[in-house]
């Protein structure tokens, strides 16, 4: 018990990071969603077991942002790399950071076959409705009417679709152990989320199977708006078309 | 009351501003000082008013701030820091 | 005492590489390769090996790059339209310095072509492919036996060099049933360490595979590090046969299924008092061409013999650099010229 006046630390850096910079804007959620991913690292105390898996997209230096081992993957093809690592050596502790172009655009048959195989690994899905790294173009979660510089009038959903419900899409499969879709907009949404990665990461350690947590993350560059204000869109529109929550829980 | 301090690591801050909207009490303030990098950094303008809370930490894309508390009791008061993942008492 | 069993060239390069501490196989039904994923479904489990049909054969080998970069040897195997979906991966194995071997039992092209023998794939096997400067090693069989031997050269080759291995089959060598004397299990804890792999960050500062550098001194140089092991390859690793060469007078080239119908050339021929020998490439890269070219300095005519337009043929002419003339005879879409085709072609040089 310390004594009255001892000064502690109650917020530190994860020790499963880096001592990297992020190479994000300012701002943007894939940075915290990062941390979040330490931490439960951290708390798992599987540091020495993990292995990351970086996309092809603003994401694609988050190999060497984890103090563990880390693979860079084709666009799209994260989770069956993923897939191949784990296959390989069961023991590893697998995690598929992927963002919504990677994952389901180009990555749409990998994904959907990961999760129906119930592979054991850990897939992280940060859905920020845009392609980020290669400028702000429309993304399959693009919202309906929502502009980016290949929709520059929105996007039309009769003629560009509709964005992707992903983790309802995945949540119809009988494999996964833990499908859910989380949200960083405020620090009550940072902690739910922290707690859903833990879960994800958990239910590979005990060997429960496959899961997805989806993210919904801000780009505040494509999306051209403050951080806060990127975050209060989230709250107020971006919910309404991906509701947040568990979907499937077999843990 | 509890008196808390938070340490801003000037070369990862970016100045998003992120962790000045949340903090309950308006400690921290955008500066008119800049890193390395170019950025604008957050400044602890009100530091004898945290508590500690850490939702500012918790808030922050960049993970450039750190947050102590001086304890006259042991545990965390605010409930989102004991949810911190990376919390060590 | 080794171990002789009946069996195809698919078959063979499958028990090959189980033999050579393969334990990790990603594949997608192709004909005319599909005995390959299903001996692996087989026989790999058995062994303690991760056997998974994939999705496509682009999952497939990005399968291998994770079962690759976690240490483990791996293999997939396609025929032509399926090896072309692999290319973008095999650039990142290249890129990211993994050893993988890849098995193309090549078909008739292109497009989806037909299941029929062809050798259309050699360019894509040994020129590139896929995006980037880089090199596969790449061993060509021509009977069931060598498929064998070559799936073991070709573990020990890209681990070694960690370069990717491709081996050229077709489908007639694919599924041609002979006798094999098997190469002996190897067990893979017994292989060389990998102290790159991922296998968890204990003990040691983690270890990051990437195909990726943005600042462009640090590409290149990583780039200039991976030619200078191509180097390393070109003077060690080339491996060919030649049959009747000591007094020919015509020097045919072919490799796989055309290298051996190539030998029944040179018996007839010889038989008919032709002075034919054969040069038979079994690394088509790195390409024999020193000892072709010592070879064309004292023959009439180099005839380069395969079941496409033209392809090696080019590397044939690069070795001889018009030290003698350097005929073509080739066919395509599947038809696969005779003997006596190909002893009347001969005979037009002698
Ligand atoms: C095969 C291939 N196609 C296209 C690209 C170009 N590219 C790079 S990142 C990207 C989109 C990334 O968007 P997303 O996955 O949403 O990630 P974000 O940057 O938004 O986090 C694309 C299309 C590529 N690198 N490889
Ligand atoms: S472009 Fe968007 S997603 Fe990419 S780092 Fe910047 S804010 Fe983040
Ligand atoms: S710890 Fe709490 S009170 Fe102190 S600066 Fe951060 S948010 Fe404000
Ligand atoms: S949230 Fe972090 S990066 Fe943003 S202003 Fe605050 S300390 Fe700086
Ligand atoms: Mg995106």
């Amino acid at each position: 018990m310390p004594e009255a006046g001892t000064v502690t630390k109650v917020f530190a850096r994860p020790r499963s990071l880096t001592d990297k910079h992020f190479t994000y804007c300012p701002g943007c959620d894939h940075g915290l969603l990062t941390r979040i991913i330490a931490g439960a690292i951290d708390k798992l105390g599987v540091q020495e077991r993990t292995v990351i898996i970086a996309p092809v997209g603003c994401a694609v230096f988050a190999y060497e942002w984890f103090r563990c081992d880390g693979i860079q993957a084709a666009h799209g093809r994260a989770v069956a790399v993923a897939t191949g690592l784990k296959r390989a050596n069961p023991h590893l502790i697998v995690i598929s950071y992927q963002g919504d172009g990677d994952l389901a655009a180009i990555g749409t048959a990998e994904t959907v076959h990961a999760a129906n195989r119930g592979e054991a690994v850990t897939v992280i899905f940060v859905n920020n409705q845009i392609y980020g790294m290669t400028g702000g173009q429309m993304a399959p979660t693009t919202l309906a009417g929502q502009r980016a510089t290949s929709c520059p009038e929105g996007r039309d959903v009769r003629t560009m679709g509709y964005p992707l419900p992903v983790a309802e899409m995945i949540a119809t499969l009988a494999a996964p152990a833990y499908v859910t879709r989380q949200s960083l907009h405020d620090p009550r949404h940072v902690a739910q989320a922290t707690k859903a990665v833990e879960k994800a990461l958990r239910y590979q350690v005990e060997g429960v199977g496959y899961s997805l947590v989806e993210v919904l993350a801000t780009c505040p560059t494509g999306w051209k708006m403050p951080p806060a204000v990127a975050h209060q869109h989230v709250a107020d529109v971006a919910t309404g078309t991906f509701p947040l929550g568990d979907l499937v829980d077999r843990g | 009351m509890p008196n808390g301090k938070v340490v801003v690591d000037r070369e990862r801050c970016k100045g998003c501003g992120l962790c000045v909207g949340v903090c309950p009490f308006g400690v921290l303030e955008l500066s008119a000082t800049y890193n390395s990098s170019g950025y604008p950094v957050v400044a602890v303008a009100h530091p004898e008013k945290c508590t500690g809370c850490a939702l500012c930490a918790l808030t922050c894309p960049d993970v450039a701030l750190e947050v102590y508390r001086e304890r006259a009791v042991a545990g965390p008061k605010v409930g989102s820091s004991a949810e911190s993942p990376t919390e060590h008492r | 005492m080794a171990d002789r069993q009946l069996m195809t060239g698919n078959e063979a390069m499958a028990e090959g590489a189980i033999r050579a501490g393969c334990r990790a196989y990603f594949g997608y039904p192709i004909t005319p390769q599909n005995e390959i994923l299903e001996y692996m479904a087989v026989h790999l489990p058995k062994v303690g090996g991760a056997f998974l049909q994939a999705e496509s054969e682009v999952a497939a080998i990005n399968m291998c790059y994770g079962a690759a970069a976690a240490g483990v040897r791996t293999m997939t195997s396609s025929s032509s339209p399926g090896v072309s979906l692999k290319m973008e991966g095999i650039s990142y194995l290249a890129g990211a310095d993994l050893p993988c071997v890849i098995l193309n039992v090549a078909r008739g092209g292109p497009g989806l072509g037909n299941i029929a023998p062809a050798q259309g794939d050699y360019f894509q096997a040994t020129k590139g492919g896929g995006h980037g400067d880089y090199r596969l090693i790449v061993l060509a069989p021509s009977t069931a036996q060598e498929a064998a031997e070559l799936a073991g050269l070709a573990f020990d080759l890209s681990d070694q060099y960690r370069v990717p291995a491709l081996i050229l089959a077709d489908g007639m060598l694919g599924q041609m049933m002979e006798p094999v004397a098997l190469p002996a299990q190897r067990d893979p804890a017994s292989l060389p360490p990998k102290p790159w792999a991922l296998t968890g960050a204990k003990g040691r500062e983690p270890n990051y595979i990437a195909s990726f550098a943005l600042d462009p001194t640090v590409l290149r140089d990583l780039n200039l590090r991976r030619q200078a092991r191509y180097r390393e390859i070109e003077a060690r690793e080339v491996r060919w046969e030649e049959t009747a060469t000591e007094d020919a007078e015509v020097l045919l080239v072919a490799y796989g299924t055309m290298g051996r119908i190539a030998k029944t050339v040179v018996r007839r021929g010889r038989d008919e008092g032709v002075k034919v020998g054969l040069l038979r490439p079994i690394t088509l890269w790195p390409f024999p061409y020193a000892p072709l070219r010592a070879l064309a300095e004292r023959v009439r005519a180099v005839l380069t013999v395969e079941l496409s337009a033209g392809q090696m043929w080019e590397d044939v002419r690069l070795a001889v650099e018009g030290r003698c003339p350097t005929p073509f005879y080739g066919e395509m879409g599947g038809v696969v010229p005779t003997p006596s085709e190909i002893l009347r072609e001969v005979k037009r040089h002698a």
